[in-house]
């Protein structure tokens, strides 16, 4: 039988949550822990699917040129210091294990440790910003950077520096844009070092952590394609 | 009315609330996932030095979607994750596809006009 | 298919006492500001997207001034070009595409679903926020000068020779984006995880199955107008050629990637607007309505299929004509699962006891003009015809056919059936019913001209025509200002009835649904307890029964 109620008397809903014991955690429009971790975690996914066309977005448009330019895109990948974006590489997937390893520790509920990860993968991320920020420097200062400021020919061919100067706005757009990302999530880092180092998670509790590490996760799923894309043509 | 017992539906179609949380996964599982990543890269970078021509774009990419998958799966837990997150993930790199084949239809055609 | 009379619904005489509802729970400006529930946000989505409105109906009102006479004589032509851009940016980004889904999918979904509020409430209101913040970069191009790229800011215009204020009306639709995109991803999650119990896919009313549908169409689609926007933004900034012939680059990728999302997006407008349609219908019917998994699965379809059809915009600028073929057969196909919610609807229709109040008059119109709409898409949709009417009149008449004639009438239609249950109040029907009238007959008159004068080759986008073009001008400007009469109208009625207006019962209309089972307005949390759903959707008999087994007298 149905049970759709009509509104009572304003005494019962002022009365207190009739939980025995409530997660404090728990936001009071879900039902329980259960759902709320299930709201999270499928919210955080449906953010990475449209984070996925967003950057999809600029990768079509980067396969397209590099379809009609294929002498251009080759001479301004040679531009960059395929080492340099392998080391990065290495260092950001790294820290995408830290950030695994986080989960895995708040989860069942190694506070230090779990901190330690969160650290770590924030260091690792930070190392990273860090290197492009060099590989930025040296770029301008070659007067690489597109726009007003682009001087550099190329020595070989001429012809080819009006496509070179188009794939460095892609690369500093699509490497800028995955900064960006890579600094709010340092940003969130910290926000969640704070709370893991106050003890906030544990078995039933996890989930910002868990999401935090879907969106990092992510930022570097972006950079495992943009290495080859941008440094390895 | 009927009472209501707090915190357990007894309608599962509705929504699947349960108070155990997914389970945990060994602590070796992301070591080893962390190797294969590892092992991929280089794998990257020694390909990209060897002219395979046309091919090497799509070796690359090739290389770069295992690493990805293998992100997704044990990195994102996609792989315990319920069967809605895996048609979300599926359906967001479908929809690029959409994006990219039919954009590409119109430039991989152009050549084609006869005029 | 049982119906039952009006003498069912059981009507809850209105209380003499105020009761405690979501209205007057808390007091003072901050309870509003910083509220996270999704009524109170409901509102103030209202608020803001009621003087967009206004602001966008204002210039569509100084284009039809100019546009009496042949001669560009009351604008130059820079001023009209700014006066068609800033209608199509401030009605598709600060009115269409917010308006249903944040003011009703925001104020009801919760409530049909059983649930508390949205999933996330404070993403919610930052939505709000974000919403407004990129309607203030609205604003300010309005004030500082404007832009005159047309709402579609193609390139190398937009990105070289326009001296508008293009960057910062780009990065407001940038920006108001993510707050589509946080509506969105709240809808997604409470529909599949908040439901309540007994509350199956195939017991949803069909309003959350197209509000579903544009959800999904929502995340997929926004994100590339986002990235197509920064590309914009970082040509215009740096002077690269990514868009511009001149450096290298293709506008026409530039079109591809920008009509993307732009295509869908017009489904974004429109599902919603279905969505309120099939509510009114099986309401005013009171009958299920007929088809439930063709109309249901039919907003997927839509969903889907939207993000196929893009390049019909593209016909003449340049794309391979294989291409162009393929794409025309896609938009064909499109229209087919809304002629099927069309067909349903008026099934329905048939041999129930339809009663004409206002919201039941603006479903009528939204159902033949979304029609002609529709089916003057196809004409457009055919590669020949579109060679000859692109960027004529006939485009301009077509679209407004579907998102005036066919969102708009169903936004009034909405408005006016949630509104006792928004505020408790009943609007006056003798003038609901008046406005509706003026705005069927001003729309008709504005836009049917329209075609016509497409047809025959007046370009869109023009201040001067030639003169044998000027009768049909005029009757549109003629009929522009009956229609704006018969908007008008609303919110000052509507206004009124908040102080003055007759106090609403729980369910006025007898309708089907769980935003019927409680008060109107509703207590702060929605219910005071979860409901427990036994039956299905529309299914009058079940659901009064239950109505009147918990009725508190």
């Amino acid at each position: 039988m149905s049970d759709a109620t009509l509104s009572h008397s304003a005494e019962h809903a002022a009365e207190p949550h009739g939980h025995a014991h409530h997660h404090p955690f728990l936001q009071h429009h879900f039902e329980d822990m259960g759902q709320q971790h299930e709201a999270s975690t499928l919210g955080m996914w449906f953010f990475v699917a449209q984070e996925i066309l967003f950057f999809g977005g600029i990768f079509c448009a980067y396969f397209i040129y590099r379809e009609m330019y294929p002498a251009a895109w080759s001479a301004g990948s040679k531009l960059q210091h395929w080492q340099i974006g392998a080391v990065n590489t290495v260092v950001l997937i790294g820290s995408s294990l830290t950030m695994a390893l986080a989960v895995w520790g708040a989860q069942g509920a190694r506070r230090k440790f779990t901190t330690l990860m969160l650290v770590l993968t924030l260091l690792l991320g930070g190392i990273f910003v860090g290197v492009k920020a060099y590989e930025y420097a040296e770029h301008i200062h070659h007067g690489q950077f597109p726009g007003a400021m682009f001087t550099y020919v190329h020595a070989a061919d001429p012809s080819l520096t009006r496509g070179i100067e188009l794939f460095m706005t892609f690369y500093f757009t699509m490497t800028g844009l995955h900064a960006l990302h890579m600094v709010i999530g340092a940003g969130l880092l910290l926000y969640f070092i704070r709370r893991a180092w106050r003890g906030d998670f544990g078995h039933e509790y996890y989930s910002p952590i868990e999401i935090m590490g879907l969106y990092w996760h992510f930022v570097d799923i972006v950079w495992i394609f943009l290495f080859p894309l941008l440094y390895l043509v | 009315m009927a009472t209501q017992e707090h915190g357990h539906q007894p309608d599962h179609e509705t929504y699947t609330g349960h108070a155990a949380p997914p389970h945990q996964a060994p602590l070796a599982m992301y070591f080893a996932v962390f190797g294969a990543l590892m092992i991929l890269t280089v794998l990257t970078v020694w390909v990209s030095r060897i002219d395979l021509g046309a091919l090497n774009t799509g070796v690359a990419m090739a290389i770069a979607v295992v690493k990805a998958l293998v992100v997704i799966l044990w990195f994102m837990h996609v792989i315990h994750s319920p069967r809605l997150t895996w048609i979300v993930v599926i359906c967001s790199f479908l929809w690029l596809g959409v994006l990219f084949v039919l954009t590409f239809s119109d430039y991989l055609t152009r050549a084609w006009n006869m005029y | 298919m049982t119906s039952t009379t009006i003498d069912d619904a059981p009507f809850i005489e209105p209380s003499t006492r105020e009761r405690r509802n979501y209205l007057n729970d808390e007091y003072g400006v901050l309870s509003w500001l910083l509220t996270k529930d999704h009524k109170r946000i409901a509102v103030l989505y209202l608020f803001s997207v009621t003087v967009f409105f206004i602001v966008g109906g204002i210039f569509a009102f100084l284009m039809r001034l100019e546009l009496l006479t042949p001669e560009g004589d009351m604008f130059t032509s820079d001023t009209y070009n700014k006066l068609f851009t800033l209608h199509g940016v401030v009605m598709i980004f600060f009115f269409l595409i917010p308006a249903i889904p944040a003011v009703m999918g925001n104020f009801i979904l919760p409530i049909m679903l059983g649930a508390k509020d949205l999933a996330f409430p404070k993403l919610n209101l930052l939505s709000w926020y974000i919403y407004m913040i990129g309607g203030i970069f609205g604003i300010v191009v309005i004030i500082t000068g404007g832009v005159d790229t047309g709402w579609t800011f193609y390139t190398p215009y937009s990105t070289q020779y326009s001296n508008t204020k293009v960057f910062a009306t780009t990065l407001g639709a940038f920006i108001t984006g993510f707050s589509s995109i946080l509506t969105g991803l709240n809808f997604l999650v409470t529909i599949h995880r908040m439901r309540a119990p007994g509350l199956t896919w195939y017991r949803l009313p069909l309003f959350v199955w197209s509000m579903y549908g544009t959800s999904v169409i929502i995340m997929l689609a926004t994100p590339v107008l986002a990235i197509t926007l920064v590309m914009l933004m970082v040509e215009r900034v740096l002077q690269v050629g990514i868009f511009d012939p001149a450096l290298g680059g293709d506008p026409v990728l530039y079109q591809h990637m920008f009509w993307f999302y732009s295509h869908p997006a017009v489904y974004i407008m429109v599902l919603p607007a279905m969505a309120v349609i099939s509510e009114c219908v099986a309401a005013f019917t009171r009958k299920r309505v007929f088809g439930y998994k063709f109309v249901a699965f039919s907003s997927l379809a839509i969903a889907f299929l939207s993000f196929l059809v893009w390049a019909h915009h593209l016909f003449v600028a340049g794309i391979s004509v294989y291409s162009a073929m393929i794409f025309s057969f896609l938009s064909m196909l499109v229209a087919v699962p809304s002629a099927i919610k069309v067909f349903n609807w008026t099934a329905t229709m048939y041999k129930a006891s339809v009663s004409w109040q206002t919201p039941m008059l603006y479903v009528m119109g939204f159902i033949g003009l979304f029609t002609i709409g529709g089916v003057t898409g196809l004409f457009l949709a055919a590669l020949g015809v579109d060679v000859h009417v692109h960027d004529s009149y006939f485009v301009v008449a077509h679209f407004h056919y579907v998102m005036v004639g066919g969102t708009i009438m169903a936004y009034m239609a909405g408005i006016h059936y949630w509104w006792p249950k928004i505020t408790g109040r009943m609007y006056s029907e003798w003038w609901g019913r008046l406005s509706a009238l003026l705005v069927f007959v001003g729309f008709n008159l504005t836009f049917f001209p329209q075609f016509l004068v497409g047809y025959v080759g007046m370009p869109r986008r023009y201040h001067a025509y030639a003169p044998e073009f000027q009768v049909l001008n005029v009757l549109s400007t003629a009929g522009a200002t009956v229609l704006a009469a018969g908007y008008l109208l609303p919110m000052l009625y509507l206004a009124w009835s908040l102080k003055f207006g007759r106090k609403a019962g729980t369910n006025p209309w007898g309708a089907a649904g769980l935003e019927w089972a409680t008060t109107s307005p509703p207590p702060k949390e929605n219910f005071h307890e979860t409901p427990v759903v036994t039956w299905d959707a529309y299914d009058y008999p079940a659901f009064l029964k239950a109505m009147r087994e918990t009725q508190n007298v």
